[in-house]
């Protein structure tokens, strides 16, 4: 098992309360896995990545834990997650455009970065090349300022950069979205080289795209409103999936490559529940088109068939 | 790049072109006459009057057609001529400027420079340190709110008067001769710590809070989150906010030129320290058109200066402008 | 690509009056807890309460010598009296008007001329934008007190109005800086191609689609303005280029300088009326950084 998350809650402080972005989430992934994460906007993903390698304030931490090959990570303290970030789960974070410094030529901020962890630039200069050019970046890039780079160019900068030290845990959220579709095919393709080349060993691969999930991911897991829903192999979702929500979602995409924050989920009534106050029971249930009365209490989070998971009564039922 | 020079440089030459013309136009545009007013004070006999008259005529150009007024002001402006001077007569305006300069350079460039320097350094500490940021917050706005002149006031009626610590009027004691003696050195140091010190702390204010301000938006934006992600040391964090915080500042400094430089006029005011802005004041009380005239031109012409060195610098010193976005002070 | 790009479009358009009343809300949500706000809004309103009600207290001409000399605080004189006698608290609260007078009338005529030539500028871009560069440039390089000289040699007698007035004319530069770069960003956003697409006239465009989402950067514009101004006149006053017929705090500074106010000890001629300054707009300036906090949602603090 690479990553384990048990029962993990993180909160948004705000003044007008909590906001429950993540609630009581259970999940395993193998070694060697890409898990794509999906979901509606707002739903939790980003806040699922952040937990597990960057919580800061406004996230507050609840409860739960995350382990890491074995290891449990410090997530709720700031200071002593250091030690893990970058060498042991690191991030393409969602605004990967910007985010290497504007200032500073990439080489210099990368050398700057790495004399910071106390690891000798030299010595990873032969290595960062190599993995240059794995993305099809000159190693010229290393002398140039991020705005000369086009978007699919940086997008593959950070992904060297973020993966640099042969991260156990590669979070990369939304990494394709802003490109065009021949570039996010290649960025995901990359994406599976790194694994395979084991330069990092798992990945979460959050996107709005399932065609990319489709592409590169070996399981996907289903957030709806801050909870689980499903979690299954890839083709086990595609193309069977259980619970009402992910059918909707799955079913709701008419052709490849677009992406589901864009369409109204047909048949889908109503908005994603606001967090501050998320409904009781089934966070679905008033959207959802075969709620029951059961729904009312929160549906558990179960394994339904080897590696499949989902948090939904009627499955609970069936199955039983 | 390129264009970004040529356009700063059509910006400059205009700037130049009006500045001058508008100042060349101040002392044909004032009611009365500056030679008649000159020779008020030269009691004598009508005809001498006369012949002075004839005489200043021609040495102030006024006794030709306007057009020609103004193409001989740009002559003799590039042979590095402003005039005479009505008040010092028969100084040169050029003599008098350059008299007073030095003084000018003694107290601006180490106060702004100074303050320049601790200022964006203490702002950058404030910034995000809870009980700092209160007290050093208000502090830095209460500075850069406070008149010039009234800062100097305070200090010269308190650590000059009553303490009796400072003197409070001119650049060096009455008694002593410009020299290269310890004892002169002395009191020129000890004349120039007062207007210094309340130009400082005003400055000083002003950066503070202008770092401050910059130096939270930098700490928010994505590249921290992301070094900080990454598990990058504090220190790395702050560098690079710093950095990309002091470059509006740099542009800041350009913007507030004016501003720091009327706040130089009346701090010489109130010490009498006798820079350009003193002798403006002079100037001014006795109507002396050419010799505000000559400072005006030699202010317009360092704001200029300092203008186009400022660009430099913030070229040097962001990529971005020199990778073609726009930016920078003019 | 078109499709989305026009899908997004569509769902922007019909989120925006949901999300104004939605804002003003929260504004306000934020603005009664941040303290900033409160003390420097505070500070201010008490100092304009004494230039309102304060003259009404005062039993003296400003200009008259009613007194002894030099006096220090007491109760017939609460501020003492001038090297010739005269009532400093009147000469207090009567400044304070003047101040106030020129913050908002400088100030506004600043930010007025400085939102014009930022939104043309900015919104139009190209020549204009660069013509009213070099505009900005010579306004911003020239002293004000080269064009002031020039009004003074005419106008013997001058009031606030002109200073005011004049102050405006020449502190807008900074302004229309600012405002032009946020009329540029905002000028490429959809809403504003969307705008212009359907064949909206400029002004127009810039009047409903722009300048609502600047309201709080036009509003802490003009409180820097206003403070400026409260501050240059100052400087003005204290050079002798300010007003003639009326007292300012400004002209308070430069009398008590020129009859030997430092000399003879007379602080409270002198404190007064650059505390009073220095007090004003530097909670003008700390309730400006209260306001940015309440506009800004990534400077809040939690
Ligand atoms: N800084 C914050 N303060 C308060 N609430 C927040 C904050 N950031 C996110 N949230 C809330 O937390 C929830 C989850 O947000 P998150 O960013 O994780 O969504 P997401 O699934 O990544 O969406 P997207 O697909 O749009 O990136 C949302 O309801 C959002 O409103
Ligand atoms: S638990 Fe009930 S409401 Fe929730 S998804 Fe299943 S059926 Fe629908
Ligand atoms: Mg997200």
């Amino acid at each position: 098992m690479s990553l384990q998350t048990k029962n993990l809650r993180v909160y948004y402080q705000t003044l007008r309360g909590d906001v429950k972005a993540l609630d009581d989430v259970t999940f395993n992934i193998k070694d060697g896995e890409i898990m794509g994460l999906a979901g509606e906007s707002g739903c939790g993903k980003t806040t699922l990545a952040n937990s597990i390698i960057y919580l800061t304030p406004p996230m507050k931490y609840i409860d739960g834990s995350v382990e890491l090959d074995g290891e449990e990570l410090p997530i709720w303290d700031i200071d002593s997650m250091n030690t893990f970030r970058y060498k042991k789960v690191s991030i393409i974070p969602q605004y990967a455009m910007n985010a290497m410094n504007p200032t500073r030529k990439i080489g210099k901020m990368t050398e700057e970065l790495l004399v910071s962890k106390k690891i000798s630039y030299k010595k990873t200069k032969a290595e960062l090349d190599r993995r240059l050019d794995l993305v099809e970046l000159k190693n010229d890039i290393l002398g140039m300022y991020p705005i000369e780079l086009s978007g699919g160019m940086k997008q593959r900068m950070v992904l060297v950069l973020s993966t640099l030290l042969n991260p156990s845990l590669l979070i990369a959220d939304e990494i394709t979205s802003a490109l065009d579709v021949s570039t996010q095919k290649a960025v995901a393709e990359m994406l599976v080289e790194f694994r395979n080349r084991k330069i990092v060993k798992s990945m979460i691969v959050i996107t709005h795209d399932i065609s990319i999930l489709y592409q590169i991911a070996d399981s996907i897991l289903v957030m709806y409103a801050g909870k689980l829903a499903e979690k299954a192999s890839t083709e086990v979702i595609i193309h069977s999936p259980m619970h009402p929500y992910t059918r909707l979602l799955i079913s709701s995409l008419p052709k490849v490559g677009v992406k589901y924050s864009e369409k109204k989920l047909t048949g889908i009534k109503g908005n994603t529940p606001l967090l501050f106050n998320p409904p009781v029971g089934c966070r679905f249930k008033d959207r959802c088109p075969v709620a029951f009365d059961k729904c009312i209490k929160e549906p558990p989070f179960i394994e339904i068939e080897k590696g499949h998971f989902v948090a939904c009564w009627r499955e609970c039922e069936r199955n039983a | 790049m390129r264009r970004y020079f040529g356009r700063k440089i059509v910006v400059y030459l205009s700037t130049f072109f009006l500045a001058v013309t508008i100042d060349w136009a101040i002392p044909r545009f004032m009611p009365g006459n500056p030679i008649l007013n000159l020779l008020t004070r030269v009691a004598g006999r009508p005809e001498t009057v006369q012949h002075m008259y004839n005489y200043y005529s021609r040495i102030f150009g006024l006794d030709i057609p306007v057009w020609k007024q103004y193409i001989n002001f740009w002559i003799a402006l590039f042979h590095g001529d402003l005039g005479t001077s009505v008040l010092m007569f028969p100084q040169k305006v050029t003599a008098i400027i350059m008299r007073a300069v030095p003084y000018d350079i003694f107290l601006l460039v180490p106060a702004i420079l100074l303050s320049f320097y601790a200022g964006n350094k203490f702002g950058a500490f404030a910034a995000r340190t809870k009980w700092l940021d209160n007290t050093v917050l208000p502090l830095g706005y209460m500075l850069t709110a406070t008149p010039y002149m009234w800062l100097g006031i305070l200090l010269a009626w308190s650590l000059g008067i009553v303490a009796g610590i400072f003197p409070i009027a001119g650049a060096y004691g009455f008694n002593l001769q410009p020299s290269l003696s310890w004892v002169f050195i002395l009191s020129l140091l000890e004349h120039w710590f007062l207007p210094f010190v309340s130009l400082f702390l005003v400055y000083f204010g002003g950066w503070a809070i202008g770092m401050r301000n910059m130096i939270i938006y930098e700490l928010e934006a994505d590249y921290s989150h992301y070094l900080e992600a990454l598990g990058a040391p504090r220190s790395l964090v702050r560098k690079y906010a710093y950095r990309n915080a002091i470059l509006p500042q740099i542009t800041g400094l350009a913007l507030q030129l004016g501003v720091v430089v009327a706040g130089a006029l009346v701090t010489e005011v109130v010490f009498s320290y006798p820079g350009i802005g003193y002798w403006i004041l002079q100037a001014i009380q006795n109507q002396d058109y050419f010799l505000i005239q000559g400072c005006f031109l030699f202010i317009i012409i360092m704001v200029l200066i300092a203008n186009f060195i400022i660009d430099i610098v913030y070229v040097i010193v962001d990529p971005r402008t020199r990778l073609g976005m726009v930016g920078g002070s003019a | 690509m078109t499709e989305q790009i026009n899908i997004e479009k569509s769902e922007r358009m019909d989120k925006v009056p949901v999300k104004k009343q939605k804002k003003v809300n929260e504004f306000i949500y934020f603005a009664i807890r941040n303290n900033k706000l409160k003390i420097g809004l505070g500070i201010v309103l008490l100092f304009i309460l004494l230039a309102l009600i304060g003259p009404l207290f005062a039993k003296y001409d400003w200009n008259a010598y009613i007194g002894p000399m030099s006096q220090p605080p007491s109760r017939e004189f609460w501020f003492g009296t001038t090297t010739f006698g005269q009532d400093v608290y009147t000469q207090f609260v009567l400044g304070l008007r003047a101040t106030f007078l020129v913050g908002i009338i400088g100030g506004g005529l600043g930010t007025l001329i400085g939102i014009i030539i930022g939104f043309v500028a900015g919104y139009r871009g190209g020549i204009v934008d660069e013509v009213l560069n070099v505009l900005t440039n010579v306004v911003l390089v020239i002293p004000t007190f080269a064009l002031l000289l020039i009004v003074a040699a005419y106008l013997k007698v001058r009031g606030i109005m002109i200073e005011s007035i004049f102050i405006g004319l020449t502190a807008w530069p900074w302004a229309a800086r600012a405002i032009r770069a946020q009329t540029f960003s905002l000028r490429s956003r959809d809403f504003v191609d969307l705008a212009r697409m359907s064949g909206m006239k400029p002004l127009k465009i810039i009047f409903t689609e722009i300048a609502p989402n600047m309201m709080s950067y036009l509003l802490m514009t003009f409180i820097l303005q206003f403070g400026g101004a409260i501050l240059i006149a100052a400087t003005l006053d204290f050079i002798g280029l300010g007003p003639t017929n009326t007292i300012s705090l400004g002209l308070m500074m430069n009398y008590a300088v020129m009859w030997g106010a430092l000399q003879f000890g007379n602080w409270w001629w002198f404190v007064p009326p650059g505390f009073a300054i220095m007090a004003i707009v530097g909670s003008l300036y700390i309730m400006n950084v209260g306001l940015d906090e309440v506009f800004n949602p990534k400077l809040r603090e939690m």
